[in-house]
């Protein structure tokens, strides 16, 4: 999979915290200290109960894939059809990701299949949180 | 708002439909617009209520003449027109205006006069969905079916008799893009566009345009056209990004905007004649249906695939043949209200005998937003 080309997120104060992590090696999400919520995307308060008090804490990286498409259209820094997936963390919340180290196939693809966090370098300062099939 | 209490007065496409390169976007309102004015005989001085999505009403209002009292600029994607029909009702009731003009066009294919996207990417779209390679609706708004198809049991072959039986209802429409008879094999083997979705299972991209003349229903007696009332209205939203929907077999934009629309007719499903429920991919007729309560969870596919909503099935459904065969500009939701309103006038090219109620429910987004508009020709 080629990094030229690909959309580079760039971060915002409210999600400074989640790119520096992934740089880091490290997927951290929120909790709310309030009801307990583990949520993402990042934002400064709780989205169930509002509450401000909140933490960021690092995911266990654990995740099973929630569903997917195999993308046959053109995207800018991919080639051929590739898996653009949504996968279920441990703790909860959606993520949408793609499927490294795995055929990109519906055989290879199996819903439910337990996945693993590792992160794809994009440029020096944004590495991309991505999934591939637990302990390949 | 109280039921029939508003009517729409005037309604038409735009002159052409499908590839009009010679027209620059914001004209295709305007098209629309002075279509619309001339079915229910007003000018556009007579219009003081303004609302559109995709352009700033601002800008339609300026280049139709328009002086408004009153505008929505509601975009929330194709769904918009039925949230502008919500919006509008509560107008007309509320006294803030006495004659509205909804507009919709869009040069999707030819991209004529197009300077900004219908709608803006959200701030986690940029940083937690485009770097995975999303680029546009077929690789987006595909993306919770295999979930469904795990979960509730939906089917590659029943996604593809969504198409077959639209291609059945297109076939009556001499506007529509596409009319000859097609089979589930002929949609299976089509392009793969982004598994397990191929390209006749994906909207058309085409150019049009549509508007709608609502009053309030005392006047709507003294146009020559048969009026058509706004029985029931719902909208809702849920995410701007398909990853954080929360139940990936059900929308609850859906589920909320029916049943406001359903609850504020004061119908059931069994005194529905007529259904439109916005297409851009096979799969949102199943969804549609059943978060709406037409039927159970997960019987959307196989109500469909055994023929309930094909001509002279029991519930009469994308009449027009939808965004898979009749047109997409891109917010196609004006289009299937357009469809509602021919029905209720008794003048669709597959006219539904005696339909006396349709409901009309639209997507915006990736099921992000949702509009639902219950009409009736028969307000006692």
């Amino acid at each position: 999979m080629s990094t030229t080309d690909r959309v580079v997120p760039t971060p915002t104060p409210e999600t400074r915290h989640y790119w520096e992590g992934a740089k880091a090696g490290e997927l951290r999400l929120q909790r709310c200290d309030a009801c307990e919520t583990a949520y993402f995307p990042p934002r400064p308060f709780c989205p169930e109960c509002g509450s401000r008090k909140v933490s960021v804490f690092k995911a266990s990286g654990k995740a099973t894939l929630h569903s997917y498409v195999i993308n046959h259209l053109p995207a800018p820094g991919f080639s051929g059809p590739f898996a653009i997936a949504v996968v279920k963390l441990a703790e909860g919340p959606t993520m949408m990701s793609n499927i490294l180290d795995c055929p990109q196939t519906p055989e290879a693809l199996v819903l439910d299949m337990p996945l693993e966090v590792t992160f794809e370098p994009l440029t020096d300062e944004i590495s991309l949180p991505q999934f591939k099939p637990a302990g390949s | 708002m109280t039921p029939n209490s508003c009517a729409i007065v005037g309604a038409a496409e735009t002159t052409d439909l499908g590839k009009i390169p010679g027209m620059g976007q914001i004209n295709l309102h305007a098209d629309a617009a002075l279509n619309a004015l001339a079915d229910c005989g007003l000018t556009i001085k007579d219009i003081d209520g303004v609302a559109t999505a995709g352009h700033n009403p601002t800008e339609l209002a300026h280049y139709l003449g328009i002086t408004p009292t009153w505008v929505d600029g509601t975009s929330v994607g194709g769904c918009s027109f039925m949230v502008h029909v919500r919006h509008a009702v509560a107008a007309l009731e509320a006294g803030l205006c006495k004659t509205v003009l909804i507009t919709h066009g869009e040069s999707g294919r030819s991209r004529a006069g197009v300077f900004a996207r219908a709608i803006f990417p959200a701030v986690f779209d940029m940083q937690f969905e485009q770097p995975y390679g999303v680029t546009a609706p077929p690789n987006r708004f595909t993306l919770p079916v295999m979930r469904k198809m795990k979960d509730d049991g939906l089917t590659e072959e029943q996604l593809a008799m969504v198409a077959v039986v639209q291609r059945e209802w297109a076939a009556f429409h001499p506007r529509a893009s596409f009319r000859d008879p097609i089979t589930v094999d002929d949609v299976l083997n089509s392009r793969m566009i982004a598994w397990p979705f191929r390209l006749l299972m994906c909207c058309l991209v085409t150019d049009g345009g549509g508007a709608l003349i609502l009053t309030k229903a005392d006047r709507a007696k003294d146009f020559p056209t048969k009026p058509v009332y706004i029985r029931g209205v719902g909208e809702s939203v849920e995410t701007p990004v398909v990853s954080q929907m929360k139940d990936f077999t059900s929308s609850r934009a859906f589920k909320v905007s029916g049943k406001l629309a359903f609850d504020s007719a004061g119908i059931t499903h069994s005194d529905v004649d007529h259904l439109m429920i916005y297409d851009a991919f096979a799969h949102l007729p199943v969804y549609g249906l059943e978060d709406l309560g037409f039927v159970g969870k997960g019987e959307g596919g196989a109500f469909i695939a055994e023929g309930n909503t094909r001509p002279g099935g029991k519930l009469p459904m994308n009449t027009n043949g939808g965004g898979l065969s009749y047109m997409h500009s891109g917010m196609y939701g004006m289009y299937a209200l357009q469809e509602s309103v021919r029905q209720m006038r008794g003048i669709s090219p597959a006219q539904v005998d005696g339909a006396k109620i349709s409901v009309c429910h639209g997507v915006g987004g990736m099921f992000a937003a949702s509009g639902t508009v219950v009409m009736t020709n028969d307000p006692a």
